[in-house]
């Protein structure tokens, strides 16, 4: 492993968390597309199965992991073109560190929004 | 690392060039397998981020947002081919993409060849099952299921 004078270059830093938070989110996302898969094809069953199972998801639980899976996609999305630049720009391992905040700041300013929206939905209706 | 294998400075005395070793350091039969799904990632990555923002802009930004999802608004959407289209573009490129991603995890963390081939067997009835199932249901949709609707396609 790449060694500083203050230790490793890598780990425990930006550069690890990232890659832990992009495995999980990654997994989490595929595990919850199974899922949407399934409720979704209820409408090939009948439109008061798809209908009863839609009202059922409208609480603030499922509310608040909606609003947890969106921020899994868009972080997951962001650092994934992170990973890209890192890979194909010749100044992107260089300066993934600063990508990583650029990521965060990125993440902020799509997911706040859409959270207000989301949640003053969930949470008044 | 040097481009010259030949004169590897950076090894001992007694090292052997890559191509003079006894060794095959290149594995047959997998060809370039591991490259294209690389490559397959970053690809399916970026289209992705086009079709996933788009499906959560237009489903839970617009109108009425989440509260508004119930069949009618499925059976809108589908009724059009356009959003057929990207919905079925989005689930395979979703599926293969987190398909390849977890078959990364597993590689990962199994120890033992009989678990990691018990994962990989659910991965991939898993993927297939999402695959054949969500496309058979966005083109074998009716959306007129629903007597009350109001969509033009459903008028008798
Ligand atoms: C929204 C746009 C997306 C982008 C830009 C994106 C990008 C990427 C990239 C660049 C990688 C790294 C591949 C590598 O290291 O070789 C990756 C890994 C992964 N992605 Fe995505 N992805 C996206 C959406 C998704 C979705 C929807 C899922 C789930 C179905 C998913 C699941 C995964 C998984 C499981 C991994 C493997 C993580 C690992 O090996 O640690 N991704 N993604």
């Amino acid at each position: 492993m790449a060694q500083a004078a203050n230790g490793t270059l890598y780990r425990g830093r930006e550069g690890m968390w990232s890659w832990v938070a992009h495995r999980i989110s990654g997994l989490l996302l595929f595990l919850f597309l199974f899922a949407h898969v399934l409720d979704t094809a209820l409408v090939r069953v009948s439109p008061d199965a798809y209908n009863q199972v839609m009202e059922a998801y409208k609480n603030p639980v499922v509310g608040i992991g909606e609003a947890g899976l969106v921020a899994a996609v868009i972080f997951h999305a962001l650092n994934g073109l992170r990973i890209i630049a890192v890979d194909f720009w010749a100044k992107g391992p260089k300066y993934q560190r600063q990508l990583f905040w650029a990521v965060a700041i990125g993440f902020v300013v799509l997911f706040a929004p859409f959270a207000i929206r989301h949640l003053t939905i969930v949470f008044t209706h | 690392m040097s481009a010259t294998t030949e004169t590897n400075y950076h090894a001992g005395p007694d090292a052997v060039s890559a191509k003079k070793s006894r060794y095959r350091r290149v594995s047959k039969g997998r060809g370039n397998f591991e490259l294209w799904s690389w490559v397959f990632m970053r690809a399916s990555g970026i289209l992705l981020l086009v079709l996933i923002f788009g499906h959560l802009f237009v489903n839970l930004m617009l109108g009425e947002g989440i509260h508004g999802i119930d069949f009618a608004f499925v059976a809108g959407k589908w009724s059009s081919p356009f959003w057929q289209t990207w919905d079925m573009l989005m689930l395979w490129l979703a599926e293969l993409h987190g398909f390849n991603g977890v078959r990364t995890i597993i590689n990962d963390y199994t120890e033992k060849d009989r678990t990691r081939w018990i994962l990989k067997g659910l991965l991939v009835a898993s993927a297939l099952l999402v695959m054949v199932l969500g496309t058979l249901v966005i083109f074998t949709f009716d959306p007129c299921l629903d007597p009350s609707s109001t969509l033009s396609v459903c008028a008798r």
